[in-house]
């Protein structure tokens, strides 16, 4: 590996740093307390950030990962672009009609699109995959309809999708709650004798979470076939890493008795040669693998927080210079993968999506009234159905002083 | 043999048996579940005939156990979850009410989550603390779980097949305390519906609503008061939620009193509930106002106290005497 100062630049957040690149403001941020040093080896032996691609755009080689996307051709490089492109356009589209009054809330991935489509892509269409609630490119890979994303968050519904019609479950709000229903999924994959594999995504602050640790126990008592795929994005609204843990996050697997790795999050190829293989470990039967994705939310939490509060712009901007997108372009046009054409009609296609998208959530219905009692139950309920007559009655009382 | 007299514990064994036999999806977990059988022992015997993988002794972890039960239900199974004691459902209850109560309403019923979470509930055998305790208001008033307890061996049996059945989840409360009661099981039954009430023994006086672990005693009030002169009728409710409305109300309408009887506070307890509800229906029909009898608005007392705490067969003949008395 040649990038060891890379890495200790990506890293400087994480408790310790690898090297003296370590910024001024890191100190700026950290807790008084002394933080202990991170170990420079992760427990595969490899060294503590994967990395195929410097955010230069130059390609590194990885000796235990390169295998992982050998085959990989230009036109699929290509595609992983187009993938990220459009899903930040999308983000940014769902982030300003949120502005204008369309949606409630959005959960911007902004930052995040090389840790989320590298990998999805990894995934198989028999795989299953547990998303907390900024997924949306994971959503993307899936094949999900990235309008039906928004319906919960326009609140017309609580979900928006069918989980079986993509193997991608319903958006998961109480934090690390999903990464048990992915285990036990696992669970029921291998009892099935199934040789497709599961993916939970969550987040640094859900790496607190009892649930997350209990998902750590079950998958690797039960040796089930599950990735745990960890976007490290620095911050869990306004509390950082150091707040949610004194050691690397990836070494948590090791006490549980199953690898941890630390990928490059902004690194497109990484992100997808390293799930690759933690999504192969656990379809050969090897049990789980965490997989941490060292990357930064560029934007707020949600929309409804302000980080400007609780961070400084610098950070951001030192992030920005190891943007996922930038890099990967780089890397096209320094290896002619890709000329102007391609990137000027991928420009025309995401314009045409944030129309789409735009278009979409304002001719998005309100629910019916009666949609309130639908599928409390799948047996049916008493209560609903009194209830339900109740409002019936109380509705039609409207219509009929209105003559309707 | 399709009449058999047996334990209220062992008819559950038996239930669970006939259900792991039919349907290979189903399966068994929980801590100590295995090859102990689990404390109470009602999953005895489980674990040799049917596998460890289809009855899962578990991590002791409530969330995870319930956690994976939606995640295998996910995958197409059927878990039976046992929580060991009713004091330690709530390192669960996020994973209960947030998400197995919710999924099937946000999948806009794409997603059932036919999972059973088995609870031996209730005091009276001299536990421990957090080992005696009666949730089941807690359960009752989250929408898209269903809340049952049987009170009797027959009950038990069947109960357990149709919770299993359901595709909806369900909070299965165990009267613990009446685990080694005996009463006939016919195996062969056709059951009625799960949330349907049971007219225990008829009366002309008051009624007296009771489920789970409060039956028993209120039959043994009903003999008491009956040697007074009294005539009592007795309802076991059998499901907490749904509530079946329907028939306290009827046996309401011929009493015209009422009391109810659980071991949970009285205070926000399914007492409550019922008592606003049948004051709705039955307002002209009503010679006295509902009572309560239940415990009290006190972590449930050492287990020398608990004789004190949990109505008995003086309080209730008392709130009896009270409402004879309007």
């Amino acid at each position: 590996m040649t990038v060891e100062s890379t890495a200790a630049r990506t890293t400087r957040r994480s408790a310790g740093t690898t090297g003296g690149t370590a910024g001024k403001r890191t100190t700026a941020k950290s807790t008084a307390a002394k933080k202990p040093a991170a170990a420079k080896k992760s427990p595969s032996g490899e060294p503590e950030l994967v990395q195929l691609l410097t955010p230069e755009g130059k390609r590194v080689k990885s000796a235990a990962y390169d295998k992982y996307v050998t085959g990989i051709t230009p036109e699929d490089l290509r595609g992983l672009y187009r993938d990220m492109v459009l899903t930040r356009r999308f983000d940014a589209e769902a982030t300003s009609l949120q502005r204008q009054g369309e949606l409630g809330l959005w959960a911007s991935l902004l930052g995040q699109e090389a840790a989320q489509i590298g990998s999805g892509r990894a995934t198989r269409e028999d795989d299953y995959v547990f998303p907390t609630y900024r997924e949306h490119g994971v959503a993307w890979c899936r094949g999900v309809d990235p309008t039906n994303l928004l319906g919960m968050f326009r609140g017309v519904n609580n979900g928006g999708w069918d989980p079986n019609s993509n193997n991608f479950h319903l958006y998961t709000i109480v934090i690390g709650s999903q990464t048990l229903h992915a285990t036990g999924y696992a669970m029921g994959v291998a009892k099935d004798g199934a040789d497709s594999a599961v993916i939970a995504y969550f987040g640094d602050g859900a790496s607190s979470q009892g649930d997350v640790a209990e998902s750590f126990t079950f998958s690797a008592v039960y040796n089930a076939p599950v990735v745990f795929f960890c976007q490290n994005n620095q911050w869990a609204i306004s509390e950082p890493t150091e707040r949610q843990t004194r050691v690397p996050l990836y070494q948590r697997a090791q006490g549980y008795g199953f690898p941890g790795v630390r990928v490059d999050g902004n690194d497109v190829l990484a992100c997808l040669a390293v799930t690759r293989w933690a999504l192969e470990r656990a379809r050969g039967g090897e049990g789980p693998t965490l997989v941490e994705a060292y990357t930064y939310r560029m934007g707020a939490h949600t929309t409804s927080d302000d980080p400007s509060k609780y961070r400084a712009d610098e950070e951001r901007e030192a992030w920005e210079a190891k943007d996922p997108i930038l890099r990967l372009r780089r890397y096209l046009e320094a290896s002619n993968h890709a000329d102007e054409g391609f990137f000027a009609e991928l420009e025309a296609e995401s314009e045409a999506l944030g129309k789409r998208v735009r278009e979409a959530v304002r001719a998005m219905p309100d629910p019916d009234h009666f949609a309130i009692f639908e599928n409390v139950y799948a047996d049916g309920h008493a209560l609903v159905d009194e209830e339900r007559a109740q409002f019936a009655a109380y509705q039609a009382s409207f219509a009929d002083g209105e003559g309707a | 043999m399709a009449v058999e007299k047996m334990a209220l514990a062992k008819a559950i064994n038996e239930s669970l048996r006939r259900a792991l036999e039919t349907d290979p999806k189903v399966l068994v977990m929980g801590e100590d579940v295995g090859k102990l059988g689990g404390v109470f022992r009602v999953t005895d015997g489980l674990q040799k005939d049917f596998g460890e993988s289809r009855v899962i002794d578990t991590p002791l972890a409530e969330s995870g156990i319930v956690g994976t039960a939606i995640g295998l239900a996910l995958r197409g199974y059927r878990p039976v979850v046992e929580i060991q004691f009713d004091g330690f459902v709530f390192p669960a209850y996020d994973q209960i009410v947030t998400q197995l109560a919710k999924m099937h309403a946000r999948s806009l019923g794409k997603v059932k989550l036919p999972v059973v979470v088995r609870i031996p509930y209730g005091g009276g055998i001299g536990a421990v603390e957090h080992h005696s305790e009666s949730p089941e208001a807690l359960f009752a008033h989250v929408s898209g779980l269903k809340v049952v307890s049987p009170s009797n061996a027959g009950d038990a049996y069947w109960m357990m097949q149709q919770a299993i059945q359901s595709d909806d989840p369900v909070i299965f409360f165990e009267p613990k305390r009446r685990y080694w009661d005996k009463a006939e099981v016919n195996t062969e039954a056709i059951p009625g519906p799960l949330h349907k009430a049971r007219v225990v023994r008829e009366g002309t006086d008051l009624t007296l609503v009771a489920y789970g672990p409060m039956v028993k005693l209120c039959q043994e009030v009903a003999d008491a008061a009956a040697e007074e002169g009294r005539s009592l009728e007795i309802l076991d409710l059998r499901s907490v939620s749904p509530l079946d409305f329907d028939s306290i109300q009827a046996s309401v309408e011929k009493t015209r009193r009422l009391v109810v009887v659980h071991e949970a506070p009285v205070f926000f307890g399914s007492g409550a509930e019922i008592a606003a509800r049948i004051t709705e229906r039955c307002f002209y029909h009503l010679e006295a106002p509902v009572l309560r009898v239940g415990g009290y608005h006190a972590p449930y007392p050492p287990a020398r106290l608990e004789e004190e705490y949990l109505p008995g067969l003086d309080r209730v003949l008392d709130a009896v005497d009270r409402s004879l008395a309007y």
